[in-house]
């Protein structure tokens, strides 16, 4: 099988160098659109951000340079070292609740059964609403005066305002972020393990491999590919976490949910102090980026593999 | 194959069930029956009484002006998309050297970059610009952030093309123009589609660009629509869920009308 495989990818590139001589290729300047596009939007402000990082701007006037002060505030501020705490709690939470769930959902939603097609179906439903309408609606929901924890005390506690307590407010908003998400990363892994080949199965069941072996042992590992995009989405979407925090929690109670974008809008937007903000926007910058540097290399993303390969 | 039934399995799911479906129906249920019955009964109560009062009063309000703009900065957004994606996507699964990996690199790092990081200095940038408040001002940065998935899959979706078909009008004189226009649009029409719906729902969904780059209400998006509500109808929950149901419904419209390719993209999502 191995043997066949090699011969095969040996076939292929001896094609390639074939055509490599072709006409009818298309050349750099078919991307450059989208390539200046993308820079100027998006990688051009990165640079910027960074040179904003160390200037004293109020968001009208010119940016004036001032040296690191802007980092040596950050440094020292114990409401940034909060903050990204926050910050990855809320990741961890996320990642901890979404991924099982997701994974689960998505392998018995695959199945064949009708009954379990219609009842996927309601599964999607929140993928209809936005991040803001859903916080907008569990806001509703979670109010002690008018929502759930008025009927029901016995589950929320207290005096039911429990959106309104340090950890009630972070268990709520892990909690509505994954009633969002989990519905898309479920749709991910239903998509991809209604591509395993059912042959893998039926050679498991002639060797007689039960079904959580059969799950452990094929379901899993072809899904790989997936795991990886979907919790990548959910670190860079859990680090970047903010219309769900500004309109679930506004950062509270206190400052006690204010994440590391949450905070720089804040600076940013609230008390017009762009330079400070720009700073924070580094580290969270660098946090993404690094994060998502080092997913991409422990799992060998950009050259991703085929889980077909020697089928 | 025969499958056993998994009860443990069904079990679980009729739990999520509950869980994805309660709050749902305590909004649905909410909307449509009046205030008065609502704060003596709660949001789980059964209504006793059916009234669309309170969808009357959020669609004569400013919720489906801000539905229109919504629609106008996601049409164009796609548009945007399309226009250079595309011909990126192309670039990188037929083009040969060094710099069509560098592009595919460039974009697949894209990726990480997260638009909050970066909102100073586009804020910055839009009001260079003169954009400051109107639709370009949310289109162009929202389109910028959906390039690099929307390359990563059209990329995947090129790539499937069969290579012989490319090589074949190559041989038959074709340049690259006619190649893409001729054959990888029409094959990798699932991809293009995908990228259009996936596009669109980012751009409804759309929060921070508009929230820091327009403050009018002849711009204003419905996400920044439905949060208002927070604030100004506190008060008035069954018309915040009213005014939350509205705003879901261009987004059915979108799923109901692109499911096929909506699916088939998270297929390609996860690689092959």
């Amino acid at each position: 099988m191995a043997a066949l495989a090699s011969t095969d990818r040996l076939a292929r590139t001896s094609s390639a160098h074939r055509t490599s001589s072709a006409t009818g290729r298309p050349g750099a300047t078919w991307a450059l659109p989208g390539l200046l596009f993308f820079l100027l939007f998006a990688v051009v402000p990165m640079a910027a951000v960074a040179y904003l990082s160390f200037t004293d701007w109020d968001g009208l006037g010119t940016p004036r340079l001032n040296g690191g002060a802007n980092w040596s505030r950050l440094v020292h501020d114990p409401a940034i070292v909060h903050a990204t705490v926050v910050t990855f709690v809320l990741l961890i939470g996320n990642i901890v609740v979404q991924a099982p769930i997701a994974i689960l959902l998505g392998v018995w939603s695959a199945g064949p059964e009708r009954n379990r097609a219609a009842l996927s179906t309601i599964f999607f439903v929140p993928l209809l609403l936005s991040t803001a309408a859903t916080a907008v609606m569990w806001r509703q929901l979670l109010d002690p005066n008018f929502g759930v924890p008025a009927t029901l005390p016995w589950l929320f506690g207290g005096d039911g305002n429990f959106v309104g307590t340090s950890n009630g407010a972070i268990v709520c908003l892990v909690a509505v972020t994954s009633w969002q998400f989990i519905p898309f990363h479920t749709l991910l892994f239903q998509a991809s393990a209604r591509a395993i080949p059912v042959t893998l199965y039926q050679a498991a069941e002639i060797d007689g491999a039960g079904r959580f072996r059969q799950f452990r042992s094929i379901t899993l590992p072809q899904l790989r590919n997936t795991i990886i995009t979907s919790s990548t989405l959910m670190v860079v979407g859990g680090l970047t976490a903010f219309d769900i925090v500004l309109v679930l929690t506004n950062g509270g109670p206190g400052t006690d949910t204010a994440t590391l974008p949450f905070r720089m809008y804040q600076e940013g937007f609230s008390s017009y102090d762009m330079g400070y903000a720009s700073a924070i926007a580094v580290v969270l910058l660098a946090l993404s980026t690094g994060i998502s540097l080092l997913l991409v290399r422990v799992t060998g993303y950009d050259k991703m593999q085929s889980t077909l390969e020697g089928l | 194959m025969k499958r056993r039934p998994n009860y443990l399995a069904g079990a679980a799911a009729v739990c999520w069930l509950l869980i994805i479906g309660t709050p749902l129906y305590a909004m649905l249920a909410t909307a449509v029956r009046p205030k008065e019955q609502y704060v003596d009964s709660g949001p789980l109560a059964l209504p006793t009484s059916l009234t669309f009062d309170n969808f009357r009063t959020v669609l004569a309000g400013d919720v489906p002006r801000y539905i229109l703009n919504t629609t106008i900065v996601a049409a164009a957004t796609v548009i945007v998309v399309l226009a250079l994606s595309v011909p990126v996507g192309y670039a990188v699964v037929r083009g040969r050297g060094l710099w069509s990996t560098g592009v595919f690199r460039l974009f697949l790092l894209g990726l990480a970059i997260p638009s909050q990081a970066v909102i100073i200095p586009v804020f910055l940038l839009i009001n260079q610009l003169g954009l400051y408040d109107t639709y370009w001002a949310v289109i162009l940065p929202t389109a910028a952030f959906s390039l690099p998935v929307s390359v990563l899959v059209l990329v995947g979706g090129m790539r499937d093309i069969n290579k012989e078909l490319f090589e074949s009008m190559a041989m038959d004189g074709a340049g690259p123009g006619r190649i893409l226009f001729q054959l990888v649009i029409p094959l990798a029409r699932g991809s293009i589609s995908t990228v259009a719906v996936f596009t669109a729902l980012g751009a409804w969904n759309g929060f921070l660009f508009p929230l820091i780059l327009t403050q009018s209400a002849s711009t204003k998006v419905i996400t920044l629509g439905v949060y208002d509500f927070i604030g100004q109808y506190q008060v008035n929950p069954p018309e915040v869920f009213a005014a939350v149901l509205v705003s879901a419904l261009p987004i059915l419209a979108i799923y109901l009308l692109a499911r096929k390719s909506l699916l088939r993209g998270l297929a390609g999502a996860g690689g092959k």
